[in-house]
């Protein structure tokens, strides 16, 4: 077991993980954050992502313990209070989800993505989102979403 | 117009509005099954053993090492189970079985304070196996004659007449793949005990009361002791209609045992080893031509990889017959199909349900004949359309056959395809190492389950003392947005604005004897029950409202939350016109219910009237292929598709978009591949994960991709006058087969016919590239002679019964 303190949401917590313990399974499991889900297993999809320190992670890809002394940001933590973030009030608007498993990962890998590029093309915003999976859209309005949250100022936040 | 199909002024269904749940989707509040879990105190979780042959006896099992692992509670094999060691309905579906039947198959299941016990327990139970001979592939079972279930026959007409009236004849082959549902939630069930031993199982289930007869029967128990619930899932796509039966078996076991709460979650690598896919099949095929290359007649037999076991197998060789025809007239036709029993996951249900298969065959021979006639493949496919009064080869009229032309010409029109094929040909002229094409392809699709007993529905309508609305139907939420239309199917009958009804998640105990979520049905079906159940409610409080308005009841108009006589005047808000309801005794809830009308279907000799309606749509798509690695680009799709009037505009274009894609990904992309070596690993999978597996991706999205609903499409059959839309929009992804077929085509000479192997990976097409190169042969269609003669079966035809005996099932587990 290792000691780790990590700020998730804005609150700090310490515990006693095991050091084999994946982020995710740490943020679901030990800290109830269901909001991030596990997809594929193998860092393929994208759905666990997180921010580490405001860049997005794939969260099944690294361990708790790299997380020690670091701010993870999920997507529980990403509206300010009521008011939803740019980038979700676009989800939600241009029906950029339907089963919404993969949504939570969309959300936290265009917000990372658009703090690194707040004005995208269309052909960078596929290629920024592109380790990223959705089953069932056909990503036609994650595209659309994340360009109109970009519109929307969603960069800069 | 109907009764059923009518829109009252103002309605909120055709509203374009988000998701139901899209507001607990971008925030990480909506639940999923496996997110119950940190809610549910002392949870034990389970792991399977997996057995590492595709076919063997089992010897020995101890469990005795598994115990002895810190953490293991349990562990769960055949002499566990209390009722009917069955997971399906057919009866050959072992839940633990004695004979390992494909590679990864679970022989027994390890219970654990955590899933890292369970997992160590599984690695210590100790197996041995007697390994038998095992069938990998479709063909090693046709050659080896290993077949199961029906074998029905579809004919009409005169087959050889037609031949021997045909200009031409041609025949062939065709193999084509499976495909993997990879919804992103796996599979997951969390059971516990209720009191006096009642089961309670949270389920991914498509079939939530299919899951619990399953449950029931091998629980030994009645099915009022069972109540399986759906909150929502991460994606089912027809994987989740028949598979989630056992795993909720085993979780409920496990519960009954220790008294503890048991999830049952399988990991990626679990669920893609473990659960059924989409079929792939087998065709040969003979066909005929007049001389303007009008089909004359068709002679199919169509062989589908069915894996291990039954499951859905039947039912998806009925629609794959039912639907060779896809959009052409064909007046003579013979089609046998079968089952080859191979071992493998036992395939299923996935969007389109065989039907998806069945067209590919017809639309595979248009493209391979097109050139072989000396025509342009887009001309030879709308020559041969349905027109208005034609029937289907199983003696359907084909309603509404016009739309099929006005989709296309529609297509033809805002896809501006006359001018871009010109740019294409000019293309092709001055590239001479890339080559562009464009392929219009047709859809015809039939709505409602073949078989006519799963076309009814139920729902619950609660109205409360305040004027708010509860809702609950049989119907299950997995993205596609049911629940949403449910809604607005509510707002729309009660008369009150959408914020004054909620839905509760789908339960056995509110809606009892439910038919899957499938075959695009949902919305048609659950539709149809909460309209009928709000109606008796509007009804009831017509009475009410008519002594306060002084009106007769049918001059009561409800509206946006108010309530008011026809000619306007006084007005009630309808909270307060429920709230004197109340005061009065009048019942202020309803069960509704639903079925389809003017449904007939004989699977003994595949003839009748199975479908409600069709679904049309059309896809103009076009692609660049590069010659030296088949390497391709999809350039632009632009699609037509008739949903009728639509429920929800914004879920319904999405729905296109999300099956175009994922057809695309069947058709181009994903290969799944088993080891058929000789090597102990024979029969597993390979693409075991989506490292391996894959899927479609941003970076293959259209880079230009226009839908478009059909307009003026009223459907008279169905709620609100709309159409169903999961499955037929998934067939559209032909046009990229199609477009890729012909851009290869393009490296060779004109008029050369290539094959092209399906999936459609750029090797597959740069080997077709290959072979237009050649220029040698027309791939490996045959004509005239005697070619491919399709097999006929020998023995007596077996007809396809009804997919589900569970009543029966029910009656032996003691109801």
């Amino acid at each position: 077991m290792a000691k780790i303190s990590v700020k998730v949401d804005g609150v700090t917590y310490s515990d006693d993980v095991e050091a084999r313990m994946l982020l995710v399974h740490y943020l679901r499991e030990s800290l109830g954050k269901v909001g991030t889900v596990v997809g594929c297993d193998t860092s393929n999809c994208g759905a666990c992502t997180v921010h580490l320190d405001g860049r997005s992670v794939k969260s099944c890809n690294m361990l708790a313990v790299q997380a020690d002394g670091h701010e993870v940001t999920t997507i529980e933590g990403l509206a300010d209070g009521d008011t939803l973030h740019p980038v979700q009030q676009a989800f939600h608007d241009c029906h950029a989800l339907q089963c919404g498993y993969c949504t939570p990962g969309m959300i936290m890998q265009a917000t990372s993505f658009l703090k690194d590029n707040p004005t995208p093309t269309e052909h960078e915003v596929r290629v920024g989102m592109e380790g990223n999976l959705c089953r069932c859209t056909g990503y036609h309005n994650i595209v659309r979403a994340v360009l109109a949250a970009a519109g929307e100022g969603g960069g800069s936040q | 117009m109907s009764a059923l199909s009518d829109r009252p002024a103002n309605p909120v269904v055709g509203q374009t509005i988000p998701h139901e749940s899209a507001g607990l989707h971008v925030t990480g509040q909506a639940l999923y099954t496996d997110d119950l879990t940190v809610r549910t105190h002392g949870v034990l979780h389970a792991h399977p053993v997996q057995a590492p042959h595709a076919h063997a006896r089992i010897t020995r099992m101890d469990t005795e090492p598994a115990l002895a692992v810190e953490g293991v509670v349990r562990v769960l094999t055949k002499a566990d189970v209390p009722g009917v060691n069955d997971a399906g309905v057919k009866h050959d579906e072992p839940l633990f079985p004695d004979e390992v039947m494909f590679y990864g198959h679970a022989v027994a299941w390890v219970l654990g304070e955590t899933l890292e016990a369970a997992r160590l327990g599984a690695l210590a139970v100790e197996v041995d196996y007697d390994p038998l001979p095992a069938l990998v592939n479709v063909k090693e079972a046709i050659a080896a004659e290993r077949f199961q279930g029906a074998t029905p026959r579809m004919e009409r007409g005169d087959i050889d007449a037609g031949f021997a009236a045909a200009a031409h004849v041609f025949s062939g082959e065709f193999e084509f793949a499976g495909q993997e549902h990879f919804y992103l939630e796996t599979h997951c069930s969390l059971a516990m005990v209720d009191e006096s031993g009642q089961i309670f199982v949270q389920s991914s289930t498509q079939h939530p009361s299919e899951t619990q007869d399953i449950v029931a029967h091998v629980m030994g128990i009645p099915s009022h002791e069972v109540t399986v619930q759906c909150l929502r899932m991460g994606g089912g796509f027809g994987g989740k209609e028949m598979q989630p039966h056992g795993f909720a078996a085993i979780a409920a076991i496990g519960a009954t045992l220790t008294g503890r709460p048991v999830r049952l979650r399988l990991n990626r690598t679990q669920d893609l080893t473990m659960s059924g896919k989409r079929h792939g099949f087998h065709a040969q095929w003979r066909v005929g031509f007049n001389a303007s290359g009008r089909l004359q007649a068709l002679d199919a037999t169509l062989t589908a990889d069915g894996g291990w076991s039954l499951d859905l197998s039947e039912p998806v060789l009925a629609r794959a017959l039912c639907h060779i025809d896809n959009a052409y007239w064909v007046p003579n036709v013979r089609v046998n199909g079968r089952i080859a029993q191979t071992n493998k996951t036992s395939q299923t249900a996935f969007r389109g349900f065989g039907g998806p298969q069945g067209m590919l065959v017809m639309e595979d021979i248009l493209g391979r004949c097109a050139p072989l006639l000396g025509l342009d493949a887009m001309e030879l496919r709308r020559r041969n359309f349905y027109r208005e009064g034609q029937s289907t080869p199983y003696g359907q009229p084909v309603k509404d056959a016009d739309r099929m032309g006005t989709c296309w010409d529609q297509v033809t029109k805002t896809g501006e395809v006359e001018r871009r094929r010109n740019q294409i040909a000019t293309f092709n002229a001055s590239h001479p190492t890339s080559r562009r094409a464009l392929a219009m392809t047709p859809v015809k699709f039939g709505i409602s389950f073949n078989l006519t007993a799963f076309n009814q529905a139920g729902a619950l309508v609660h109205v409360y003392k305040d004027g708010s609305v509860l809702i609950t139907h049989g119907g299950t939420e997995m993205g596609q947005g049911l629940h949403t239309k449910m809604l607005q199917v509510a707002a729309t009958a009660l008369g009150v604005p959408l914020s004054t009804v909620r839905l509760a998640p789908t339960r056995t105990d509110k809606v009892p004897n439910t038919s899957a979520t499938a075959a695009s049905s949902g919305a048609d079906l659950n539709g149809g029950a909460v309209k009928n159940a709000c109606e008796q409610i509007v009804d009831r409080l017509r009475g009410v409202a008519s002594s306060i308005l002084g009106v007769h009841p049918s001059d009561v108009r409800f509206s946006d939350g108010t309530v008011t006589s026809v000619g306007g005047g006084q007005v009630i808000p309808w909270g307060d016109l429920v709230n004197k309801a109340y005061f009065q005794r009048i019942q202020l809830w309803a069960a509704g219910f639903y079925r389809t009308e003017g449904l007939h279907w004989d699977s003994s000799v595949m003839h009748g009237s199975p479908f409600k309606y069709f679904s049309y749509g059309v896809a103009a798509a076009e692609v660049e292929v590069d010659g030296f690695t088949g390497a391709y680009r999809l350039r632009r799709v632009d699609i037509v598709h008739d949903v009728g009037d639509s429920l929800s505009p914004l879920l319904d274009i999405g729905q296109v978009e999300g099956a175009f894609v994922q057809g695309a990904g069947w058709l181009t992309l994903e290969d799944l591949r088993w080891d058929e070596s000789d090597r102990p690993s024979r029969g597993r999978l390979a693409t075991q994960a989506a490292s391996t597996y894959k899927l479609p991706s941003f970076s293959e999205m259209p880079e230009v991709f226009n839908v478009a609903l059909l307009e003026r499409a009223h459907e008279e059959g169905a709620v609100y006058g709309s159409k169903a839309v999961g499955e037929p929009p998934l067939m559209l992804a032909f046009s990229v087969r199609e477009a890729l077929r012909q851009a290869a085509a393009a490296f060779g000479p004109a008029g050369i016919s290539v094959d092209l192997a399906s999936p459609a990976t750029p090797e597959a097409v740069y080997w077709a590239v290959a072979e237009a190169r050649r220029a040698s042969e027309h791939g490996h269609v045959t004509e005239g002679g005697t070619g491919v003669v399709p097999d006929q079966s020998t023995a007596d035809l077996r007809p396809a019964h009804p997919r589900s005996e569970q009543a029966t099932n029910a009656a032996t587990a003691g109801v």
